[in-house]
């Protein structure tokens, strides 16, 4: 299979990128909207293209779809060691890069009409093309080291879009709390990355992921406090995922994450980006699985098993619906982790693997479409809170049925598209443990219950008293909305477990009866119980809240996260550590360099008189040089 | 010998017949249309860079005194581009304040001289093709550096120049005789035979040394550098911060590695003490410089420094990375000296303080300025970072950590000064700024090959993969 083209899919957003932060003053906001939707438009066609050949085409050899790279060396430290650049295919990467186009460019279309007023609208197109151009990076690299570059450049990229009202404080301190706590868990990832580099001599994928290689063959060589040194570094490697998809305890910058422009976060927290901490796990999935037997894959199911239910329950309180989401989509991502830890690699033992690709796929489309929809109804009520809104369904008929739609997707209500996919995890982590599913189950009656009191409180309910009439958004925004629907119905029919898998081979997955018609059930209990608290206008919902007391306000208050974090950094780091450290750094370690800067100096001074301006001084010079070498070379130095 | 084995000499030649070519043409184009000399000059020029790009074969000519090679070809199309550059940054400076005193093809002439110079001096087989050559590279420069003769300190550049470099390549010619003496022979390939390590070789070699030193304005052979520089038009001093260093460096590098190997136990110390000097000293001086020329003279004295460290090295890599950073260093350099001369052709203002606030009225000189001081300071992602990397790579393989160290202690030293030029231009604040102006075609044509050259050579990793290979030429 020739890929060869598909370096245009990243680069086009580039060059997008470039042309419109060049030129930004220059061009017209409606014509950079179009320079933006054109080029995704572009690399979209391009990636559905290449999804389509591989698949069904070029891709497969004896049953077994192929890994396809073209790559050149860029940094070269030893033979085997270097850093290249390049593009690598396989089932994941085509699936993330249609993903990655689909979400990206019906965001990009509905920016149009979301961002019509904005200032910044060119900036604001630029800053995405940038975050297009990192995310297909990031999921086409084909080793460590690329895959880490590209990790950053979406993190900045990130930054640059919650940050983007710059003027509000609170979008500043977002931005900034996201960057700080992915860059503190990229840390991890970064010294993973240099252990596999020391003791596998290797970053390319193909290499390390090899079920026969050397990298997973050898393991067990080396090993460090009681575990494989591999073990350790895959540990790292996860702690750089998990902070990027908000996995507990590093989830809490997500919420705050939602003070970034609503389009942002439907593609980047919550489609794209949040989920390459699963893509890397599955990335690396073969040296998870054979690496201490799976010991790391344990940690990454109990971790995500329990960051979903932890989002979960806080999702149930909250009163901003971007923050529900926002919770929600942690608690989904949570979910994509579990389903990892879980799966084996052979066969239809890998059915946690295909589970949680799925789920991604699935999760990217209604979650989009949930943050789009979100947006819509804040662009007509110009507020976040749930007690601003109520009774919009006459009002904006197509934002209520295709949220609807996404609602119903996400609950698992089959036949859309999240009921495919979270089935097939609630297999995966039946078959392993009975304690994951039940938490699995929970986590999904609680979604199911959440997502319909957002729905209720959004569409039904009593009616607010606007001080404008909402109306329904424009075409721009709601084309986008209708297209989602329609991905958020249809692609649960997709058969997934035969295209992407963990050994490539493919397997018919089967629908689970008892357990699928479990988590109907489960689901529709919970949309029935936000029915009988939220549909008509009632006090129940405040009652149990009372009831509940110090439970439901330790929930809406996310658990005290945030203020175990400010404790933990203002009073202990900062007061106990950094303060005497910062203390020694500039009473000593300053004093110190200052002291030689300042001696620089008066050198300086001193010799200044050698550059007399003489050329008799200068001759002398050159002359003495001449014999103090000629001197030293022949008698002191040679015996 | 057949007539076609002179296109081994296909540069020179070319170069030759382009400064006769405007010979005839600057008795041919009348008084009011000398102008048009510049553009003929440029054109011509650029052709010739263009055809230093068609491949050559090795082999040597007049019984060895001139030879060439891929490497050296490398180096010369180097040498082609770097030229081709500064002659588009001062094209204007030429047409409005050269070609009035109607000696605008002059300047491209006695320039081509020297080039053509130091074509014969990298390609040199034998100390007199090498003497030759050196001399033909430094006098039309003397004669470049007085060229402003309404201005005096311009001619004080020329004498000092000139008087300098007497002193010095008599002093090099001396060395070469010794050396003559003790192996019998001018050649290099006979001298490599025959030649060991004794007092007098050792004279003679240090004699020589000092020679090429002063081109390279190596401690303590740098004195004449500030003055010249400062009192210099700013095109000559630019080419001879780059082209002539670059090619003397190159040169002394192939020099020491092949005739002079035997006597590297000397030269491997004798670098050292001179590197280690050179930095200190060059650095040390930059701090206190007011005005840009001078701030940059001593600059580009103490990148000298660092350039010895791969020439420490007698090794492929110390090649591959000498000739690597000599590149990067010729288009970072150019754009510093681009951006001075702009600035020094439209407002006369030389001063660091006259900078002051220049990204608020110049905001594309300024951060051209600022990637090319980026670049020379060796920040990265820009190409002197990678330079500078491989030079500590080529010098710690080789285990001299601890010049390493004292090196990078120096790129600390030498970030201080760099950035005190990036806060004028940047922080500081001034009543009364350049104002802001447009750069004529040539001017942003020169300027904008330095900045892509800044920002891709150095990613750009092919290419040092390339010289790498070139280099295992000098290094059997």
């Amino acid at each position: 299979m020739n890929i060869s083209y598909l370096f245009l899919i990243p680069i086009i957003p580039l060059v997008v990128f470039l042309v419109l932060g060049i030129f930004n003053k220059k061009i017209k906001p409606a014509v950079s909207g179009w320079i933006g939707v054109a080029g995704l438009a572009t690399s979209t066609i391009l990636s559905f293209y290449a999804a389509f050949q591989y698949f069904f085409v070029t891709g497969k050899l004896d049953g077994a779809y192929q890994t396809f790279t073209k790559k050149t060396v860029w940094l070269n430290f030893t033979d085997t060691l270097h850093i290249d650049l390049g593009i690598l295919i396989d089932p994941i990467s085509i699936m993330m890069l249609i993903v990655v186009s689909t979400i990206s460019l019906m965001v990009h279309i509905y920016s149009r009409g979301y961002m019509k007023e904005d200032p910044g609208y060119t900036k604001f197109f630029a800053f995405l093309s940038l975050f297009t151009f990192s995310m297909y990076g990031l999921v086409l690299a084909t080793n460590l080291f690329q895959i880490y570059i590209f990790w950053e450049l979406v993190g900045v990229s990130s930054f640059l879009l919650i940050g983007y009202y710059y003027t509000k404080n609170s979008a500043v301190a977002a931005a900034k709390k996201a960057f700080i706590v992915t860059r503190f868990a990229d840390f991890g990832f970064l010294i993973g990355i240099l252990i596999i580099g020391f003791y596998t001599g290797t970053w390319d994928f193909e290499t390390l992921n090899n079920p026969e290689g050397a990298a997973i063959a050898n393991w067990a060589s080396t090993s460090f406090m009681g575990l494989s040194v591999l073990t350790w570094a895959l540990i790292l490697i996860f702690i750089g995922g998990a902070g990027k998809s908000a996995m507990f305890p590093l989830h809490i910058w997500l919420p705050d994450a939602m003070e970034g422009p609503t389009p942002v976060s439907a593609l980047i927290h919550a489609a794209t980006m949040v989920v390459a901490g699963v893509y890397l796990v599955a990335r690396l999935f073969p040296m998870y699985y054979f690496v201490e037997e799976g010991f790391v894959l344990n940690i990454v199911a109990y971790v995500g098993a329990f960051s979903s239910l932890f989002a979960a329950i806080i999702a149930i309180t909250q009163t901003d619906i971007k923050r529900v989401l926002a919770f929600s989509t942690m608690s989904q991502i949570g979910y994509m982790m579990m389903a990892l830890g879980v799966s084996g690699y052979d066969g239809h033992e890998g059915v946690g693997y295909m589970a949680s690709m799925f789920h991604l796929f699935t999760h990217a489309m209604f979650k989009a479409l949930l943050f789009l929809g979100a947006g819509s109804v804040i662009h007509a009520v110009h507020s976040n809170y749930l007690k601003d809104m109520g009774g919009l369904r006459k009002h904006m008929p197509i934002t209520n049925i295709t949220f609807l739609i996404a609602a119903l997707a996400i609950a698992g209500v089959p036949p859309l598209a999240g009921f495919w996919s979270k089935d097939e995890i609630l297999v995966a982590a039946f078959e392993n443990s009975q304690f994951l599913y039940s938490i699995g189950i929970l986590v999904a009656g609680l979604t199911a219950f959440y997502m319909f009191r957002l729905y209720f409180g959004i569409f039904w309910g009593k009616e607010t008293n606007y001080a404008h009439k909402p109306k329904e958004s424009p075409r721009s925004m709601t084309i986008p909305l209708v297209i989602l629907a329609i991905f958020s119905i249809v692609v649960g029919f997709i058969p997934f477990s035969e295209y992407v898998t963990a050994d490539k081979l493919g397997f018919v997955a089967h629908l689970n009866y008892p357990l699928a018609a479990t988590a109907v059930l489960i689901g529709l209990i919970g949309i029935i119980f936000a029915w009988i608290f939220y549909k008509k206008e009632n006090d129940l919902a405040e009652r149990f809240a009372n009831a509940f007391g110090i439970f439901y306000r330790w929930t809406s208050n996310k658990f005290y996260f945030d203020e175990l974090y400010l404790f933990i950094t203002r009073k202990l780091i900062f007061k106990r550590i950094s303060a005497p450290i910062a203390y020694f750094d500039k009473k000593f370690v300053d004093g110190t360099m200052e002291g030689i800067g300042n001696k620089t100096l008066v050198v300086a001074n001193k010799i200044k008189g050698i550059q007399s301006g003489k050329v008799q001084d200068y001759a002398f010079g050159f002359i003495s040089g001449v014999v103090v070498l000629a001197i030293v070379f022949i008698y002191l130095w040679t015996n | 010998m057949e007539l076609s084995s002179f296109f081994l000499m296909r540069h020179e030649m070319v170069l030759l017949a382009i400064a006769l070519i405007l010979i005839i043409a600057e008795i041919l184009i009348p008084k009011q249309k000398k102008s048009s000399a510049v553009h003929l000059a440029i054109f011509l020029f650029g052709i010739h860079t263009a055809l230093g790009f068609f491949p050559l074969e090795e082999s040597s000519l007049f019984g060895g005194m001139f030879r060439t090679n891929s490497l050296i070809h490398f180096f010369k199309n180097v040498l082609n581009i770097g030229v081709f550059i500064l002659l588009l940054q001062s094209a204007d400076w030429i047409q409005e304040k050269i070609v009035k005193l109607n000696r605008g093809t002059e300047f491209f002439i006695l320039l081509f001289f020297s080039l053509l110079g130091m074509y014969f001096m990298i390609s040199a087989g034998d100390f007199l093709m090498f003497y030759i050559g050196m001399e033909l590279s430094t006098i039309p420069v003397a004669a470049l550096a007085a060229f402003e003769l309404v201005k005096r300190t311009s001619s004080e550049a020329g004498i000092k120049l000139i008087l300098s470099a007497a002193l010095a390549s008599g002093i090099s010619l001396f060395g070469i005789s010794l050396l003559y003496a003790t192996s019998g022979s001018i050649y290099f390939h006979d001298i490599i035979e025959v030649i060991t390590s004794n007092n007098l070789t050792i004279l003679g070699f240090v004699l020589f040394f000092a020679g090429l030193a002063f081109k390279i304005s190596l401690v303590p052979f740098h004195f004449w550098t500030a003055d010249v520089y400062e009192g210099a038009p700013i095109s000559v001093a630019s080419y001879l911060s780059v082209i002539s260093k670059g090619a003397a460096v190159f040169i002394l590098m192939i020099l020491m590695f092949t005739v002079l190997r035997p006597l590297m136990e000397v030269w491997e110390n004798m670098i050292y003490v001179v590197a280690l000097a050179t930095m200190f000293v060059g650095n040390l001086f930059a701090l206190r410089q007011q005005n840009m020329k001078r701030f940059l003279a001593f600059s580009s004295i103490a990148q000298a420094g660092f350039i010895l460290l791969g020439l420490i090295t007698g090794t492929q890599l110390g090649t591959a990375s000498v000739v690597y950073f000599v590149m990067i260093y010729i288009f970072s350099n150019l754009a510093a000296f681009g951006v001075v001369q702009a600035i020094s052709l439209k407002t006369g203002k030389e001063n660091i303080d006259d900078y002051n606030g220049l990204y608020r009225t110049n905001p594309k000189l300024s951060l051209i300025m600022l990637l090319a001081l980026f670049s020379l300071a060796g920040i990265p992602p820009v190409a002197g970072f990678f330079g500078k990397f491989f030079l500590y790579t080529a010098a710690a393989s080789e285990g001299y950590y601890f010049l390493v160290f004292l090196a990078v202690v120096n790129v600390t030293i030498s970030l201080y000064y760099y950035l005190l030029v990036v806060r004028a231009m940047f922080l500081r604040t001034n009543e009364n700024p350049i104002p802001f102006f447009n750069n004529k075609l040539y001017m942003r044509l020169g300027l904008g090959i330095t900045v892509i050259g800044i920002l891709v050579l150095g990613v750009y990793s092919p290419l040092y993969d390339y010289i790498y290979e070139l280099s295992a030429v000098f290094n059997q």
